[in-house]
């Protein structure tokens, strides 16, 4: 009994080690994914972000067929990165609604001109509402809607060129 | 010196500094007038992890989203909203992470445990001790 129980603080020292160096050595990860995937999106209605597209509403996302929506602001480079891989989508006949994020019309008026209008739709979401009730935490993000106004997908960060073809596919698969 | 010039061009990015260059959401850096909501809120805020700088509470963090959330906290509270309820309709989005505050969720039990175990150990080995020595 005492030969068991002298080992015991130091046992319950290794196991210490043991958990505090799996924290350290377990890479860092700061990215924050939605607990709303699966689940459907939630409901709102937003003003128009630019002065050619209209506002978008979550009623307008749901619509029988899968759409991508991307949010973005003309304030966030990698949103530009991004944008030669939006319009690849739709030319692949993808639909793409936008959220801009804390912008304003003049703003997104010359980030379209720039770098190109991929979008059917674009809601203006000037104080964060819209993204936080998606669970989303920052620009840019992409949510794969399905066909019954589920979200099915989100893709945190710039869609990458090597990312489009998952990105079809996750589209494929939301029918 | 490529590599100087490379790493200062990084320092001032722009999307290292980017953020919205709009004026921040109407209650995000101003106090609700009626005292006890604006505690309640406060202590709400102090508790809620900001999205962008993750080690700090959207009390503390300047990024533009932590001050839209503490807007929304605070429009929410006005409206007559429960802290814990504002909590849990975070949590639904981002997770516990989001919160400060432990829970007392299942996986959590052991920590909560853990204060109450270790004090009966240490009761034990005392009573051990002290009965020890009055045999002896």
């Amino acid at each position: 009994m005492r030969g068991w129980l002298i080992w015991t603080p130091f046992v319950l020292f290794l196991a210490f080690v043991g958990l505090f160096a799996s924290g350290l050595f377990k890479p860092d990860d700061h990215v924050i994914h939605s607990r709303l995937v699966g689940q459907n999106l939630p409901a709102f209605a937003l003003p128009p972000a630019a002065s050619d597209r209209p506002g978008l509403t979550s009623a307008q996302v749901a619509t029988g067929k899968p759409r991508l929506l991307n949010i973005f602001a003309s304030w966030c480079v990698p949103c530009a990165a991004e944008a030669p891989q939006l319009m690849a989508l739709r030319q692949a006949g993808v639909e793409i609604d936008a959220i801009a994020i804390r912008d304003a019309r003049p703003d997104v008026d010359r980030f379209l001109a720039r770098y190109g209008n991929p979008y059917a739709r674009i809601g203006l979401d000037a104080r964060s509402a819209v993204q936080i009730a998606l669970g989303s935490s920052g620009v840019p993000e992409s949510f794969v809607i399905d066909s019954k106004g589920r979200i099915a997908y989100q893709h945190i960060g710039d869609i990458r060129a090597d990312d489009v073809p998952m990105i079809l596919d996750r589209l494929k698969a939301a029918q | 010196m490529r590599l100087l010039i490379a790493l200062l061009l990084l320092a001032f990015s722009p999307s290292l500094a980017a953020q919205s260059a709009l004026p921040p959401a109407p209650w995000a850096n101003r106090q609700i007038p009626d005292a006890a909501k604006e505690a309640k809120a406060k202590a709400l805020m102090e508790t809620i992890r900001c999205l962008t700088c993750q080690s700090q509470s959207i009390a503390d963090s300047n990024a533009s989203m932590a001050g839209d959330m503490r807007s929304q906290i605070r429009e929410r509270i006005i409206a007559g909203e429960q802290p814990e309820a504002i909590r849990d309709w975070l949590v639904q989005r981002y997770g516990d992470w989001v919160s400060y505050e432990p829970t007392a969720a299942p996986i959590l039990w052991p920590l909560w445990a853990a204060p109450l175990l270790l004090l009966a150990v240490g009761l034990f080995l005392v009573r051990r001790r002290i009965g020890g020595r009055k045999r002896s």
